[in-house]
C-alpha cells in the first residue's frame, strides 16, 4: 500500500518536471502546426487567425500558378543538388586524411581548427566572405598587386550558386567530419592488422576496411539531406539576397519570407511553407523506406 | 605533446603522400585562420593604413584600438551588446532547465504518458510548424517586440534533448535504486544524483544553446523594433547589408574609417565564440556527442 502510494508520488514529480518543455512543444510546435490553417484562408489582421475567411485551396492554386514559385523551388533543388556533389564528399574526405595522420597532436590542432567555423554566425561568415572576395578584398587586391585580372563574385548572381556552396563548405565540413571520424573510431584496430598480414596494401585495406565501416553513416546522411532536399540555408540566402537579387538567390524559404512577412500575404505564403513541410516529410519517408529496402538502419525503425 | 604512434603493420608512406598531406592540412588551417586575421589586424589597423592599403590590413604596423573605443563607448554596439549577453545568459539558463526537467522525466522507465509525449517531441522534428504560422502565434500571443519573442519560441530543442536523454539513461540503474532505497524522491535523485554525473553533458547541451542565442538575429529581425535589436543583427544591417555605422555610434567628428568600425565589430560578435570554444572542445572527445548522433 505504501509502496503504491509512494510510486504514484514519484510519478507525479516526474509529470511535474514534464510540464514546461512538454508545455513549449505543445504550444510554440503544436500551437503554430496548428496555425497552418490560415493557408486555407485570406488573412484578415483585424480578425486574427481564426476569424479570418475561408478560401478552400485558393491559397494554393495562386501558388501552382505563380512562375516566381516554381524558380523558387528550381533554386532549392538546384543548390541542394550542387551542395551534395560537391559539399557532401568534402567531411568524408577530410575525416579520411585526418584518420589517416599518425601524429595524433597534429590531428587534434587540425580538428579543433577545422571545427570551429561551425560555431560563426551566418552574419559573420556572409560578412567574412564580403571582406575577403569583394571587389576591394583580400582575393582581389592580390589578383590586382600581381597583374591579373580580378573577380567579380560577391553580388554577381551569376557567381552566387558556387559562392553558397564554398561558404558552406567552409562552415560546416570541418564539423561534418565528426561523424565520419566516429564511425572511423569504431572499426577495430585488428581488422587493418589482419589485412595488411594477409597482403593487402593501403588501396584494399581502404576498400574492404575503412569504406565498410563508414558506408552506413554515407548512407544515413544522403538519405537526411535527400528528405532535407527543400531546405537550403534559408539565413545564409535571406542575407544575401538583396546582393545579387532574387532570380539567383530565392529558394522556398526566402519566398515564404517575402511574400508573407514583407508583403503581408499571410495566407498565400503559409500555404507554401505548408506545402514544402508536407513534401519534406513525404520525402523523409521515401528515403527511408529505400534505405530499409537496401538493408540499412535509415533516420527511424 | 604525444610522440607519433605508428602500428608495426603499417608501411611507411611515401615522402610524395606526406608531403602532400601535409600540404592539405596546412591550406586547412590557413583558410579557417586567414580570415580571422584578416579582421583583427584591419580592425586594429589606423585609417590611413586601411585606406592606402585598398580596404583591409594583415598585419597592422601600429595597432591602435581606437575602433574598439568608439564603438564601446555607448551608442548602438554598446546597447546590442548588452542585449545580446541579456538574451544568451537568460535564454540558456531557461532552456538548459527546461530541458533538463523534460529529459530527465522521458529517462525514467514506466512514466505516464512518458512514450506519447515523447512521440509528439520528435515528430515536430519531422514536421515544422513553419515560419508564417509561428510568426502569427508570437504576435497572437503578444510578445512581438519583447525579448521573450527571441527565446520561448526557440526553448527546446529537440537535438539537445534527445542528447540529455541518452546521457540520463546511459546512467546506470543501481545508482537509481540507490538513491531511491536511501528515501530521495526523484527530484533529489536528478539534483544530487543525476546531474552530478552529467556536467559534461550539461557543459556541452549548456554551450550549444549559448552558441545558438549568442548567433541568432533571424528572430530579432522578425520580431524586435531596430532599437532592441542584439548584435549580430545590428552587425547584419551595418556590415553586410552596408548601412553606414559610424554616424549612428561615434557621432560626429569622428577620424576612425568605417572599415576599422566595422571590423571591430566583426571581432566583438566573434569573440565571445572563441572564448568558449576551448571548453565546448574539451567535451568533444568525451563522446558526449557522438554516443547521442549514435542514439
Amino acid at each position: 500500500m505504501a509502496v503504491a502510494r509512494r510510486k504514484r508520488f514519484q510519478s507525479r514529480t516526474l509529470l511535474l518536471l514534464m510540464l514546461p518543455g512538454l508545455a513549449y512543444f505543445l504550444l510554440f510546435h503544436y500551437g503554430a502546426l496548428v496555425g497552418n490553417v490560415i493557408a486555407f484562408k485570406e488573412y484578415v489582421p483585424f480578425d486574427g487567425i481564426w476569424g479570418s475567411p475561408w478560401t478552400g485551396l485558393g491559397n494554393f492554386r495562386r501558388m501552382f500558378e505563380d512562375t516566381a514559385f516554381w524558380d523558387a523551388v528550381l533554386n532549392t533543388v538546384w543548390i541542394a543538388v550542387l551542395q551534395l556533389v560537391f559539399y557532401f564528399p568534402v567531411p568524408l574526405g577530410l575525416a579520411l586524411l585526418l584518420h589517416s595522420l599518425t601524429w595524433s597532436s597534429v590531428r587534434r590542432f587540425v580538428q579543433s581548427v577545422a571545427y570551429l567555423p561551425h560555431f560563426i554566425s551566418w552574419v559573420i561568415v556572409v560578412a567574412l566572405f564580403q571582406q575577403l572576395l569583394g571587389d576591394t578584398g583580400l582575393l582581389n587586391s592580390g589578383l590586382d598587386g600581381m597583374g591579373l585580372h580580378t573577380v567579380d563574385i560577391i553580388g554577381n548572381p551569376d557567381a552566387f550558386k558556387p559562392l553558397v556552396v564554398a561558404q558552406v563548405v567552409w562552415k560546416d565540413a570541418g564539423w561534418g567530419t565528426i561523424i565520419f571520424l566516429a564511425a572511423l573510431a569504431q572499426v577495430d584496430e585488428q581488422q587493418y592488422e589482419a589485412a595488411a598480414i594477409d597482403g593487402a596494401g593501403p588501396w584494399r585495406r581502404f576498400w574492404h576496411v575503412t569504406l565498410p565501416a563508414v558506408r552506413p553513416v554515407i548512407v544515413l546522411l544522403l538519405i537526411m539531406r535527400l528528405g532535407d532536399i527543400l531546405s537550403v540555408g534559408f539565413e545564409q540566402m535571406l542575407l544575401q539576397r538583396d546582393a545579387v537579387g532574387p532570380e539567383a538567390s530565392e529558394i522556398i524559404d526566402t519566398f515564404v519570407y517575402y511574400q508573407g512577412i514583407v508583403g503581408g500575404d499571410y495566407g498565400f505564403a503559409a500555404a507554401a511553407g505548408l506545402f514544402k513541410g508536407v513534401v519534406g516529410a513525404l520525402l523523409v519517408y521515401a528515403a527511408n523506406k529505400v534505405a530499409h529496402r537496401l538493408g540499412e538502419q535509415g533516420v527511424y525503425k | 605533446m604525444s610522440a607519433q604512434t605508428r602500428p608495426g603493420w603499417l608501411e611507411k608512406p611515401k615522402p610524395v603522400t606526406q608531403a602532400a598531406k601535409a600540404m592539405a592540412l596546412a591550406v586547412v588551417v590557413l583558410l579557417v585562420c586567414v580570415p580571422f586575421l584578416v579582421i583583427v589586424s584591419t580592425s586594429l589597423a589606423s585609417t590611413e593604413e586601411v585606406v592606402d592599403n585598398g580596404g583591409w590590413v594583415l598585419w597592422p604596423t601600429r595597432p591602435s584600438l581606437q575602433a574598439y573605443r568608439d564603438i564601446l563607448d555607448g551608442g548602438i554596439v554598446t546597447h546590442a551588446l548588452g542585449v545580446s549577453v541579456g538574451v544568451t545568459v537568460v535564454g540558456t539558463a531557461l532552456s538548459l532547465l527546461c530541458t533538463v526537467t523534460l529529459a530527465y522525466a522521458l529517462a525514467r522507465p514506466g512514466v505516464l504518458g512518458g512514450r506519447p509525449v515523447l512521440l509528439l517531441v520528435l515528430f515536430t522534428f519531422l514536421f515544422p510548424p513553419g515560419m508564417i504560422p509561428s510568426f502569427l502565434l508570437v504576435k497572437e500571443l503578444g510578445l512581438l517586440d519583447s525579448y521573450a519573442s527571441l527565446v520561448l519560441p526557440v526553448l527546446v530543442n529537440v537535438f539537445n534533448l534527445v542528447v540529455l536523454r541518452g546521457f540520463f539513461q546511459g546512467i546506470p540503474d543501481e545508482l537509481y535504486e540507490a538513491a531511491r532505497l536511501d528515501g530521495a524522491g526523484d527530484w533529489r535523485v536528478l539534483v544530487s544524483v543525476v546531474l552530478p554525473l552529467s556536467k559534461a553533458a550539461l557543459a556541452v547541451v549548456g554551450l550549444f544553446y549559448a552558441v545558438a542565442y549568442w548567433n541568432s538575429w533571424f528572430y530579432a529581425s522578425l520580431y524586435l523594433e531596430s532599437d532592441h535589436w542584439p548584435l549580430q543583427q545590428v552587425l547584419r544591417t551595418y556590415v553586410v547589408a552596408g548601412s553606414g555605422l559610424t554616424d549612428a555610434t561615434t557621432g560626429e567628428g569622428t577620424v576612425t574609417a568605417p572599415q576599422t568600425v566595422q571590423m571591430a565589430v566583426l571581432v566583438i560578435a566573434t569573440v565571445p565564440i572563441l572564448l568558449i570554444y576551448p571548453f565546448l572542445q574539451k567535451y568533444f572527445t568525451k563522446g558526449v556527442l557522438t554516443g547521442a548522433i549514435k542514439s
